[in-house]
């Protein structure tokens, strides 16, 4: 036992989860009164339970879900004892006993052990491969276990159960959900509601069986299969059991508290003895027990009172309202759900297209219970009638639309002080605008912190923004941009993501980290995220891509196209030019334009006259309509310019046989100069190579358009071949790094180009072999564009459709 | 009023649209993940093309300067004007596209 000199009481906390901790920072507030010691029976500080299936999902790494670092703990001189299981408690002594044999002595004991899960009695669960999900390490564990194509069974079909099996899906295992009952979700759902979200797992390849148990678990050591109640064998790599959560109450047992399901509390939060005080999954009030995140920290509140003297606050328990996004399928449920007695009236909208359904319970005019699926927009608005116990009568014609947003600041501003913004850790406006005015906060990281709104789940991080926009005067946005407000997250996160959990298509993204819809911002941003991770190896999704991509062709002011052929280094022949002008016209090609980009343009195209013109050309594409490589610009070089250096044109030439078809973030313009005298401009192109007596130096970031930039050096070699790796090599970072629609110039300065050059033409061979590698999958996943024209993509892709039928009235021809 | 069929709906590939003259219309025929829509090929700003537009949900985006435009009731939900688009009731019966034109009397003159 550790000496203690202070003579202030001693508060030891059992357990260091959310809703200990929640407490402990509740019961700081009023001031320095204890000395603490805080056991964990996990070896991590306090970390959001609520978002280990992000971690699972691939969303979250392991650091990201930390909320209290150890840093927390120190400043406030806590001392944190991890990895300790308290096994024995003596009330009368006021010791505790761990399983390192320590014994600690407290003034005050709380506890707060939380829960574990429910095993149901299944032969065979003590194989290796069966996994509860509830900790960091198990997360870890089913990680480490999950591969593309492994066989994943997860029993239960509950929120936890439905999280884990999405987790596991975005990994690439092949999931199967195993549920006692008929519907799934069925605490928060009614049978209806949980078919909605059944078709959802369904539709995204999760394997959903209802009205099923297991038998048996098969296998020598390791899980092999799992025998189902109907007989049926199932190959199994791996069980995950999340079939529900049972309170910790063995402590309460041990010290002699009253216990039953969990261990008993009243309206202070205390139990059956004067200096012990329970909190959180572990405690039972008023018969109920909770496994949700706000009524702990509800709970937490009031504890803290009592505890420190202040006694006064009581818990009434807990409104169990939930709304939570679970396999991307956004859920929201509150109170009365079933028609369990008689005179509730039911409000019921349905689209099973779109996968919304919507059921409110009214009861004398009141509001009484909601249940939303695959839209839970309006879900505040129904949880504040709920509170309020407000009378719709006068609303009832429209219920279910919701009211348009006037000024985009008026959401907020029709929101009342009371109202619940951040609902894991019941974070209200009014408390978030007093810590807004009384800390000078700026930024959602300083509000999370202060007031620990968004910090559970994260989904009122939009509101918390508009407060502060609305509120902060110094506001300043969070520094990471997302890609856009339909998949919330920033594009460096989504490249990783996609990545990581080998998604291959648009939809998959959008369904599974965005809102399921997408819109003409982020869908072409996805498409080339996709593409380029996976160079061919995913599903093409045209009508993702915005029309120049779709037909190849650039679109005009009157709906026509242009026509660009690829005319590499600026070098043509007469048959090309012949060709060209034949097929000028053939086509009555309104315009042929020579391009800045030292080509040739034929203006006013009609798109079904694209394949025709492009076979008649016999040429490949120019891609002068896409975010991707367009030209090498060159001088005439060495062969012919008595000032020439370097032999530009060949070297053009080669630098865009290497690139050419290959897209990049948006648009790559490249040149190549024998001499310093820049006769085709390299200095203003996003990738440029001057030729000097006896070297090259690359240069990049270049531009001549909007805005005028002088390109950077990037370094100077000695050989031709050098100069076209170097380059190659920035190319690729540059389609691996940059964002969507950001040209080389802002790149180059966003990143600095001290971190390009490292990582680039000065980065260990590794890592440029790297590069390479990708670059040349990608190269020889590309092709040209304009072959489409003999295997179009859609047998439409081209073509105006003819009608089957005409109206009568066509005699006016 | 009666349905004209107009063609197989393979031919409109999910979340895309494509033209079809019709008399004197041009009608964008989109084929949304809830069905079917049909509207005047001509955005109200600049007469850009619409089948060739992304869509989002039931809205389609103008490719020439992004006007966003309500596939079901052709109202222009950006910008802000109160002009529209004519739409045109859809149907697909037995794989066939239909749709339906009001009386075109001044197609005779």
């Amino acid at each position: 036992m550790k000496p203690r000199k202070a003579k202030k009481p001693h508060l030891v906390l059992v357990g260091n989860g959310m809703a200990g901790i929640a407490c402990l920072e509740q019961i700081l507030r009023y001031g320095d009164m204890f000395d603490i010691t805080i056991f964990g029976d996990e070896t991590h500080v306090n970390y959001s339970r609520i978002l280990l299936s992000n971690v699972l999902a691939g969303v979250h790494g392991f650091d990201d879900i930390t909320l209290n670092p150890l840093e927390w703990y120190r400043e406030r001189n806590i001392s944190l004892r991890l990895g300790v299981r308290i096994t024995g408690v003596d009330p009368v002594a006021h010791t505790i006993s761990g399983d390192d044999g320590a014994v600690t002595s407290y003034d005050k004991l709380l506890i707060a052990t939380g829960s574990h899960p429910f095993v149901p009695p299944v032969p065979g669960l003590e194989k290796k491969g069966v996994c509860a999900w509830r900790t960091l390490d198990d997360t870890q564990r089913l990680l480490e276990w999950s591969a593309p194509g492994k066989h994943a069974i997860v029993l239960g079909g509950g929120l936890l159960g439905l999280e884990a099996a999405r987790g596991l899906q975005v990994q690439g295992c092949e999931v199967t959900v195993i549920h006692l009952l008929d519907t799934l979700m069925n605490r928060q759902l009614d049978s209806t509601g949980g078919h909605y979200v059944q078709r959802k797992m369904e539709n995204l390849g999760i394997t959903v069986r209802t009205k099923c148990t297991v038998r048996a678990i098969h296998g020598k050591e390791r899980v092999e299969s799992v025998e189902l109640n109907t007989g049926k064998i199932l190959p199994a790599d791996f069980v995950v059991v999340a079939a529900g959560i049972l309170p910790n109450a063995e402590l309460g047992r041990m010290a002699g508290l009253e216990v039953k399901r969990g261990i008993v509390v009243n309206d202070f939060l205390e139990t059956s003895n004067p200096d012990i005080f329970a909190v959180g999954e572990c405690v039972e009030h008023r018969g109920m027990t909770y496994g949700l995140v706000a009524p702990l920290i509800e709970q937490g509140k009031v504890l803290a009172a009592t505890i420190t003297g202040n006694k006064g606050p009581t818990y009434e328990g807990s409104s169990t309202a939930t709304k939570l996004k679970v396999a991307g399928v956004e859920v929201f449920s509150a109170g009365v759900i079933e028609e369990t007695e008689a005179g509730l009236d039911i409000v019921r909208y349905e689209d099973p297209g779109l996968g919304i359904y919507k059921k409110l319970v009214l009861k004398g005019g009141q509001m009484v219970g909601a249940i939303l699926v695959g839209d839970t927009s309006e879900s505040g608005r129904y949880m504040e009638w709920i509170r309020s116990k407000e009378d719709l009568t006068a609303k009832r014609r429209n219920l279910l639309i919701p009211e348009p947003p006037k000024d985009p600041g008026a959401s907020i501003a029709e929101m009342s002080d009371s109202e619940v913004v951040c609902g894991c850790m019941g974070v209200s406006k009014g408390t978030i605008i007093t810590a807004i005015h009384d800390r000078g906060i700026c930024t959602l990281s300083q509000l999370k912190e202060a007031t620990r709104a968004s910090a559970g789940c994260g989904s009122c991080a939009g509101t918390c923004t508009a407060l502060l926009a609305a509120v902060a005067p110094g506001f300043e946005p969070d520094v990471k941009q997302v890609l856009c407000s339909c998949v919330p997250f920033p594009e460096e996160q989504l490249r990783e993501m996609v990545h990581t959990q080998q998604i291959r298509s648009v939809q998959q993204v959008l369904d599974i980290y965005g809102n399921g819809t997408g819109c003409e911002k982020c869908r072409p941003a996805l498409s080339y995220m996709v593409d380029m991770v996976w160079c061919g190896e995913h599903e093409e999704d045209r009508s993702s891509r915005f029309i120049n991509d779709r037909v190849h062709a650039n679109i005009q002011k009157d709906g026509t196209f242009s026509v660009v052929p690829r005319m590499r280094g600026g070098v043509t022949s007469p048959a090309e030019l012949r060709r060209i002008a034949e097929v000028a016209e053939k086509y009555n090609v309104p315009l042929v334009k020579v391009t800045g980009s030292q080509r040739l343009d034929l203006l006013g195209v009609k798109k079904q006259d694209l394949p025709g013109i492009w076979a008649d050309l016999g040429m490949p594409s120019g891609q002068a309509y896409a975010k991707g490589v367009r030209m090498v610009k060159t001088c005439v070089g060495s062969e012919f310019c008595r000032f020439g250096t370097q032999d530009a044109i060949s070297t053009g030439v080669e630098l865009e046989k290497r690139l050419e078809n290959l897209f990049t973030p948006h648009k790559t313009k490249l040149a190549v100069v024998g001499c310093p005298r820049n006769c085709a401009e390299a200095t203003v192109k996003d990738i440029g190579l001057v030729g000097q007596e006896g070297s090259w130096q690359v240069v990049v970031g270049g531009a001549a358009g909007k805005s005028v930039r002088k390109a950077d050096v990037l370094v100077t070699v000695a050989s031709t071949e050098e100069a076209l790796e170097s380059a190659e090599l920035f190319f690729q970072y540059y389609r691996e790094h940059a964002n969507y629609l950001e040209r080389t110039y802002d790149f180059v300065e966003r990143t600095g180009m001290d971190k390009i050059r490292r990582e680039t033409v000065y980065a260990v061979p590794e890592a440029r072999a790297g590069l390479l590698d990708r670059l040349r999958k990608a190269k020889s996943a590309s092709y040209d564009a304009w072959l489409e024209r003999e295997q179009p993509k859609t047998a439409t892709q081209f073509v105006q459709i003819q009608p089957m039928e005409a109206p009568e009235e066509v005699s006016y021809r | 009023m009666s349905w004209l069929k107009v063609t197989p709906a393979e031919n409109v590939p999910l979340r895309e649209g494509r033209s079809v003259c019709i008399g004197r219309r041009e009608i964008a025929i989109f084929h949304l993940t809830d069905g079917f829509k049909a509207i005047d090929n001509r955005c109200p700003h600049n007469l850009g093309p619409l089948c060739d537009g992304i869509t989002k949900g039931t809205t389609v985006v103008c490719p020439l300067h992004g006007w966003n435009i309500n596939l079901e009731n052709g109202k222009v939900l950006k910008p802000d004007v109160p002009v529209g688009v004519t739409t045109y009731p859809v149907r697909v019966i037995e794989g066939i596209v239909e749709i339906q034109l009001p009386e075109m009397k001044e197609a005779v003159a």
